[in-house]
């Protein structure tokens, strides 16, 4: 037998769906995954501490990190939609002020937890609360720190000039990322400071 | 027309292959640098392959303790660090490198594509399950610590708080055991974003979801489960870590903490985690069971519906593995409804395999006697699955032999024999040479028997009550025999895998040359060379139905008439 043709039927246009998105939904699954281990952990163990302090004694509501983080969501949205104009004062000021954003909320959260520790005596190792507490808010504050990290690296590459419109669609993933994070933080906030206190 | 071996004229680049090296350590350098998926694939199955040896001389070790009441071979602290071992090895350090290095080695070339969608990050991922295994046996030099506690772990592979607590678990042998399987998981977690975005985004021209061959259909839905089962396991960790670094109390009863949480969490892994070894097996039982039966798959939605509704449903059934732990009366109703209802997806799956042979001209070759058999052993596992999912059976038999036999019936006789199986059957594709068809009929019949002496048998004194995890019994229980034939059928398993790996040897240098397409395949990897150049395809491919190479070869009568 000779070489075979392969017949020409699909003349219309492949298109398959971008990777990059792709991967960044799985990763969102399996981080998913992870948190809630860690959410239903916290709940199990909600009122289960031997000894104090309870979380009503010493938690306040982060009102002002809260309303930081999820407005940096935002953000880094107008940003996007500036890259695709091409209009790139636009996106350097509004992925600027993502990072801002993120930034205030981690210091807000090392505020926190400084007061904790020296003010109130709370350790990861003091009761189950301290535990559960300290493992799951900083589960997410290392998230925020990951994604702080590659903002600020995006930020950089930009200010030299190097970020063109052509690469909204990989900043589209990056800002997936930063979309779960906040989206986390409000499953976060719901247990912790409103159920858990 | 009758069957015809390729050529495909388009398909195969004739220009001799760039890469030859000069000295052994470039080529050591061409390796540990790679990005190709073929090679790292190949890496991963070699990594299994050395684990399933060392996993394999440890549980010979076990069965020579075992073979013969009050046996001093081993002492009760080194058998409990064998077999915690030997539990680890296999699932994490054998049993995912294999489904991973099969899916690194066959899934870009079964869908027409030139590598995995992140070939990077491919690499990143094996080199983190390397780590992850060599940290693991590093516990056995380093795992003593400072209060010169025992080398590996001994907490068993499911390792239930809260022996392994600082209080209870001294030394470093456990935080190797824990950090080894973070490292191991996060390798596991990137292949498998990585096979995700491959299947949906790298496919060739034509190749719609519906025409992919099913073994890149059952790793989408595999890689999918890896998700959200590894990632509790690592989340499990982390929390184990905190408790054993931190003086956290995640699973320490004297301050409030549930043990039993600890065995949630790690039977949400660690059922699917049964389903997620198993279905690529499944995977390539649905390659092989057509080729050599010379018929096109049989149902081939309904095989790809029940392989999600494994994937679905086996996230529902983890505490069948804990009825003893004294749950509510509808809790065990939930698990035990929920675990039956596995068998309905998987019953379709045996149904079609046999429809597919059914009629068919079947070659009884190497690979198809494995899958023959992994088709009437699987269905016996199942039974007795269905037997210990039943809440009161398994009060009775639980932590038995019975269960030791249940679930070796499935890792070995179901996913151990079709990996034997597609080993014979890729193993032309990866080196470009046949395995010896004589020493792989050896290499079958022995192991067939040895499994059946050992595992079939091994389930009376299960039901007799022999407790697993035990180092030695006293004589006149009714055990004595038993557990001595038991032992040989492990021997002659033994000595047919020893067989397998002359074979791999012998072949490699001395098989006989097997051109591109030695078992007259259907599916896209056969349209290439053997070995495969580093960019798979000269040109992409095209297809038009699940058969690409059929319709090549039948031109006459393509399958795209009728799919």
């Amino acid at each position: 037998m000779s070489a075979s043709v392969i017949p020409l039927a699909h003349q219309e246009e492949w298109v398959q769906p971008y990777h990059g998105t792709v991967a960044m939904l799985a990763l969102i699954v399996a981080e998913t995954a992870i948190f809630m281990i860690f959410v239903v952990a916290y709940i199990y163990y909600i009122g289960k501490s031997i000894s104090g302090p309870q979380p009503r004694q010493v938690l306040e509501l982060p009102i002002f990190n809260t309303v930081c983080l999820l407005s940096s969501s935002f953000t880094i949205w107008l940003a996007e939609r500036a890259l695709k104009k091409s209009a790139m004062g636009a996106f350097n000021l509004w992925w600027a002020l993502t990072v801002v954003l993120g930034a205030t909320f981690l210091g807000g959260t090392g505020l926190e937890w400084k007061k904790l520790i020296y003010h109130d005596g709370l350790t990861i190792s003091t009761n189950l609360f301290g535990t559960t507490f300290y493992s799951l808010v900083g589960l997410h504050a290392s998230h925020v720190i990951i994604g702080l990290t590659m903002l600020s690296l995006v930020l950089l590459f930009s200010l030299a000039g190097k970020v063109k419109s052509e690469h909204a669609k990989q900043l589209e993933v990056l800002s997936l990322y930063w979309h779960f994070v906040d989206g986390v933080w409000v499953v976060v906030f719901t247990v912790v400071y409103i159920i858990g206190r | 027309m009758a069957d015809s071996t390729l050529p495909i004229g388009s398909a195969i680049d004739l220009t001799p292959p760039s890469g030859v090296y000069e000295t052994w350590l470039e080529t050591v350098n061409s390796w540990v640098t790679t990005v190709d998926h073929k090679k790292i694939g190949l890496m991963y199955i070699a990594y299994a392959a050395i684990f399933l040896l060392v996993g394999g001389f440890e549980a010979i070790l076990l069965r020579i303790q075992l073979a013969v009441p009050h046996n001093n071979f081993l002492s009760p602290e080194v058998f409990n660090r064998i077999f915690t071992m030997h539990g680890t090895t296999m699932v994490f350090l054998m049993g995912m490198p294999l489904i991973i290095g099969f899916a690194n080695y066959l899934v870009p070339l079964m869908i027409g594509a030139r590598d995995m969608a992140f070939p990077r990050m491919n690499a990143f991922s094996f080199w983190m399950t390397a780590l992850g295994g060599l940290m693991l046996y590093y516990s056995f030099i380093g795992g003593v610590g400072l209060q010169g506690a025992g080398s590996a772990p001994d907490v068993t592979w499911w390792a239930y708080a809260p022996l392994t607590e600082r209080a209870f678990s001294r030394g470093h042998s456990t935080d190797y055991w824990a950090l080894s399987l973070i490292v191991s998981g996060f390798g596991t977690i990137g292949a498998a974003v990585n096979i995700i975005a491959t299947t949906i985004c790298m496919r060739c021209k034509g190749m719609t979801m519906f025409r992919m061959p099913l073994l890149a259909w059952l790793y989408l839905v595999v890689s999918g489960m890896i998700l959200v089962t590894i990632s509790p396991l690592t989340a499990a960790q982390i929390m184990l870590c905190i408790d054993r670094y931190l003086g956290g109390h995640f699973f320490d009863s004297q301050a409030g903490g549930a043990p039993v949480v600890w065995a949630h969490f790690f039977w949400i892994f660690g059922h699917p985690e049964v389903y997620v070894l198993v279905l690529p097996a499944f995977a390539i039982a649905n390659e092989i069971i057509p080729v050599f039966s010379r018929k096109a798959i049989f149902g081939y939605p309904a095989m790809v519906a029940a392989s999600a509704g494994i994937g679905v449903i086996s996230l529902s059934v983890w505490a069948h593995h804990m009825f003893t732990v004294g749950m509510t009366a509808s809790q065990n109703a939930f698990f035990v409804l929920s675990t039956g209802l596995v068998g309905v997806p998987t019953g379709i799956k045996i149904f079609n395999w046999i429809a597919t042979m059914w009629g068919g001209k079947i070659r009884f070759a190497t690979p198809m006697l494995f899958c023959s058999a992994f088709l009437i052993q699987f269905l016996f596992a199942g039974l007795t699955g269905i037997m210990l999912s039943t809440a009161p059976w398994n009060w009775q038999l639980h932590n038995s032999y019975f269960v030791i036999a249940h679930f070796h019936y499935v890792l070995v006789g179901a996913i151990v024999f079709c990996f034997f199986g597609g080993f014979y059957y890729w193993y032309p594709k990866m080196t470009g040479r046949m395995l010896n068809e004589r020493l792989g009929k050896w290499h079958f019949w022995l192991f067939v028997i040895g499994f059946h002496v050992c595992f079939d048998l091994m389930h009376i004194p299960g039901l007799m009550g022999m407790p697993r995890s035990i180092y030695t019994y006293e004589p006149g229980r009714g055990w004595d025999t038993l557990n001595f034939i038991v032992s040989v059928g492990g021997m002659i398993q033994g000595v047919a895998t020893a067989i397998f790996v002359y074979n791999l040897v012998y072949s490699f240098f001395k098989g006989e040359v097997a051109g591109p397409d030695p078992w007259d395949g259907w599916t896209l990897e056969w349209a290439t060379s053997s070995p495969p150049p580093e960019y798979n395809f000269a040109t992409a491919p095209v297809v038009m139905s699940r058969r690409p190479l059929w319709d090549l070869k039948h031109p006459e009568d393509p399958d795209y008439r009728y799919e």
